[in-house]
């Protein structure tokens, strides 16, 4: 997911080309207060004119309880986003006041259940509420971690190994899947550090999360490769569903692949890199069968 | 020494003959930092000269000063293969009476060779000449003070015209060899504090694009060589300066090095990019027309597989032995592409000139496959047009366009566009482009030409094939 | 209404200056790029937006650095804001 400041029309304007799967426009911090009403009309204006494309586009708008929020709400609605991000969640009440007021501006244009949430969670209270926070609307779609301010909030600093956001990426993960929805991981600032940057998206893979959010179209190939299966994953994972299907035929119980047990866990990752394939880009459809 | 032929400007002027209605000629390997034609035609004015051809091989910025001499009679007639800044802008609005000839460096080399193109007197920049006239674009002296590396686009004119005037800021001891300007060919030589500001000729190394979009553009451009069909063992590639271009060549370089693939030559102007993967051998040998960088000018002084062509053998139409014609890839910008995959690289989409023809025709033409590599959109620009403003690269020697939003292939390469959709890149019908485009930033108004024809811009075989009106 | 001004001088953006008028109408004083060919098209962007709006007797002062309509429609909506106080959004 790719940011992109929401009071930049250059770079609002063809973000996609670079091909993220999603753009998250922002009205929150990278939004001085005395450009959040200017920049809400940006945000409105390009979701309505631009063609984003099959890009999953996402506004993060600010805090309900700041003089911005509703009316972000209202613009964003009205404009067709797909999803709205909502910073510094700590409680299920807040996203239920979010779906309401979402719910509001969607019956006034008659586009009920058109928006979902992601909601980011960014403090130690919203680590510990972070299951309550992804079961609390239908509309959540995701959780995300918010690596800077949750640091701050413990009273500590990011480090280069990451140690101090391991319980909230793991209880965020946990929590995402429990709930049955996606979880998103914080950004990487130094964009003259691929390398580090490189270890930390392959860390926060092995830990399940779904995606990265990036703030620069050069990490966009990092990610992917990352998150792309290998070529020898792919094979495997052929090999054993075809091994299935075989079984399936023959009507026997117990499948061996390589001398290995192959029971449900393994099939289930099997089916899931196979759709990465698919989805990468990697494998057509027709391949994989 | 005996037989000196160093003179003072005046003098050297006085002894070529010259007189009002004369065509002078000058090279543009200084680029930016060129001191030569605005020394000479002050010159020139100051002694009371008239209704001269300015012949230069290109002009830019720097030669703003020329505006004046154009009001006050001194040039009246201007042949060039491109024109930037406020002159440019002022001979749009119509400065100058008669229209600009535009060419290609290619046609203008063979119109100087083939007694089109007369010149009475060239005024050549050097930054070494021994008093004999033996000259080159570097010094190998301590008193070195400028470099260009190149004389390409001067040597057509050296040994072409009636006279010529070598002007140098290096006096050497004789005999200054190698030279690329031999001595036969020279009538004056003229010593000056300074050809040329060296920190604008040329940058100390080149920096590499930061722009994702020049980077994006890249990446796609280095795909299409890599899968069209000419990237083996051998090949051979030249490509223009600006960002995405220079960056293709980092791409290529990742696929040369997995593959084991190395290039014969790479030709054209020369890089530090190319120097490096010359001297990596990855590329055999470096054929310099113009040295776009002080690597690249150090190169040619230095390495014997880093030679200098003139633009005869470079780019001629008319001469089938010339580099063009053993060309495989070119890599090309453009300021709009056409339906037609016509190109233009001198007009402005705002009507005012702005670039220059170089060797775009020549190497479109006669090499196996060009790609032309540009944004879809400049800001509110758009780059894919219904029809270009101007035609300077005719369609049917274009092959394919790179844009962030999609590759089209010319029709009538199927064989490109086969093995770029087998590769699985995002091959698009070229009207799609064109639509895009409009649809981002609106249909433009028709421009407000008037009628006067203020440049004709001349195809590689001597014809009209476009002109530029003026522009309100 | 008082003067007020939205947008900024980067590429792709518009400066935006509304400021109230005794002359009836929007007036529009436009710099930019691509004057020839899309001038015409920018001021009537301005225009219809301004109408939108309701905000009559103006003079606007564009600074155009190639923005995109939607660029110039959320420019001249902010500045009109500022300008009038009325906000398109409810609180």
């Amino acid at each position: 997911m790719m940011f992109v400041p929401g009071n930049n029309p250059g770079m609002m304007a063809d973000a996609h080309i670079y091909g993220p799967d999603s753009i998250m426009l922002d009205l929150e911090d990278s939004v001085t207060m005395a450009e959040k009403d200017a920049a809400r009309f940006l945000v409105h204006n390009a979701l309505k004119s631009i063609d984003y494309g099959s890009t999953e586009m996402v506004v993060r708008i600010n805090p309900l309880n700041t003089p911005y929020g509703k009316k972000d709400v209202e613009a964003v609605v009205k404009a067709g986003v797909d999803v709205i991000r909502m910073p510094k969640t700590e409680t299920a009440d807040e996203v239920r006041e979010l779906e309401a007021e979402i719910l509001k501006v969607e019956q006034e244009i008659g586009a009920v259940g058109r928006t979902q949430i992601m909601a980011a969670i960014e403090s130690a209270l919203g680590v510990v509420n972070a299951y309550e926070i992804a079961t609390a609307s239908k509309r959540m779609m995701g959780i995300a971690l918010g690596a800077e301010d949750y640091s701050a909030n413990l009273k500590t600093q990011r480090t280069p190994g990451g140690a101090e956001l391991l319980l909230a990426r793991e209880t965020i993960v946990v929590a995402a899947r429990a709930a049955g929805i996606c979880c998103f991981d914080t950004v990487y600032s130094n964009l003259d550090d691929m390398d580090t940057f490189r270890a930390e998206v392959e860390l926060i893979k092995s830990l399940g999360f779904d995606g990265k959010s990036i703030i620069n179209p050069r990490q966009i190939e990092v990610v992917n490769e990352v998150f792309a299966p290998k070529p020898k994953d792919i094979e495997k994972a052929r090999k054993i569903i075809a091994a299935i299907r075989e079984a399936k035929e023959k009507g026997s119980g117990v499948i061996a692949v390589n001398g290995k047990m192959v029971d449900r866990p393994v099939v289930l990752r099997a089916e899931r890199t196979i759709a990465l394939a698919i989805a990468s880009g990697i494998i057509s459809e027709e391949e994989a069968l | 020494m005996r037989n000196s032929k160093v003179v003072t400007l005046e003098e050297a002027i006085r002894r070529s003959g010259l007189h009002d209605g004369c065509t002078i000629s000058f090279h543009h390997h200084f680029r930016g930092g060129d001191k030569v034609v605005n020394m000479v035609v002050d010159k020139l004015a100051e002694m009371g000269f008239k209704d001269l051809h300015l012949a230069a091989s290109s002009l830019s910025d720097v030669h703003a000063p020329l505006i004046d001499h154009i009001r006050s009679g001194v040039i009246t007639r201007i042949s060039t293969s491109g024109l930037r800044g406020e002159l440019a802008t002022a001979i749009s609005h119509g400065l100058l009476k008669e229209p600009v000839i535009f060419r290609s460096h290619g046609g203008r080399g063979s119109a100087i060779a083939c007694g089109e193109l007369p010149i009475d007197v060239a005024f050549l920049g050097a930054s070494s000449a021994d008093p004999l006239g033996n000259a080159c674009g570097y010094s190998r002296s301590e008193n070195a003070k400028s470099i260009c590396g190149s004389l390409g686009y001067a040597l057509p004119d050296a040994r072409y015209a009636k006279h010529v005037v070598v002007i140098t800021d290096d006096l050497v001891e004789y005999p200054n060899m190698p030279m690329s300007i031999a001595a036969s060919d020279v009538e004056s030589v003229v010593v000056v504090d300074s050809v040329g500001d060296s920190s604008k000729i040329s940058s100390g190394a080149i920096r590499d694009s930061k722009n994702p979009r020049d980077i994006l553009l890249a990446k796609q451009a280095a795909k299409v060589v890599i899968n069209s069909g000419y990237f083996n063992d051998g090949f051979s590639i030249q490509t223009g300066t600006g960002g995405a271009s220079l960056a293709v060549v980092k791409y290529i370089r990742e696929s040369m090095l997995e593959k084991g693939i190395k290039a014969s030559f790479a030709l054209g102007g020369i890089t530090a990019h190319m120097v490096k993967l010359h001297e990596e051998g990855l590329i055999g040998k470096l054929i310099d027309v113009q040295s776009f960088d002080k690597v690249a000018a150090e190169s040619i002084r230095d390495d014997m597989f880093h030679q200098e062509v003139s633009a005869v053998d470079y780019a001629s139409g008319v001469h089938k032995g010339s580099a063009v014609h053993a060309l495989d890839i070119v890599i090309l910008s453009a300021l709009e592409v056409d339906v037609d995959f016509n190109v233009n690289v001198l007009v402005g989409s705002d009507g005012v000139i702005r670039g220059a023809i170089g060797g775009h025709q020549d190497t479109a033409a006669d090499s196996a496959l060009s790609i032309i590599v540009c944004p879809l959109l400049r800001g509110r620009i758009p780059c894919v047009v219904p029809k270009v403003t101007t035609l300077i690269t005719p369609g049917k020697s274009v092959d394919v366009v790179v844009t962030e939003y999609g590759i089209a292939v010319n029709p009538a390469r199927t064989d490109i566009r086969e093995r770029l959709e087998a590769a699985g890149l995002n091959v698009v019908d070229i009207h799609s482009l064109a639509a895009k485009a409009e649809s981002i930033i609106g249909k433009p108004d028709p421009l407000p030409f008037k009628e006067r024809v203020v440049g004709i811009v001349m195809n590689r075989d001597g014809e009209v094939l476009d002109e530029i009106h003026e522009i309100e | 209404m008082n003067t007020a001004s939205a947008g900024t001088l980067e590429s792709g953006d518009i400066l935006i200056q509304i400021a109230p008028s005794e002359a009836p109408g929007i007036e529009i004083e436009l710099q930019s790029p691509v004057a020839a060919q899309f001038g015409r098209q920018i001021k009537a962007v301005i225009e219809e937006t301004l109408s939108g709006l309701e905000v009559n007797n103006v003079y606007v002062k564009a600074v155009d650095k190639g923005a995109l309509d939607c660029t110039i429609r959320a420019r001249v909506s902010a500045a009109a804001v500022r300008a009038t106080g009325k906000d398109v959004w409810k609180d």
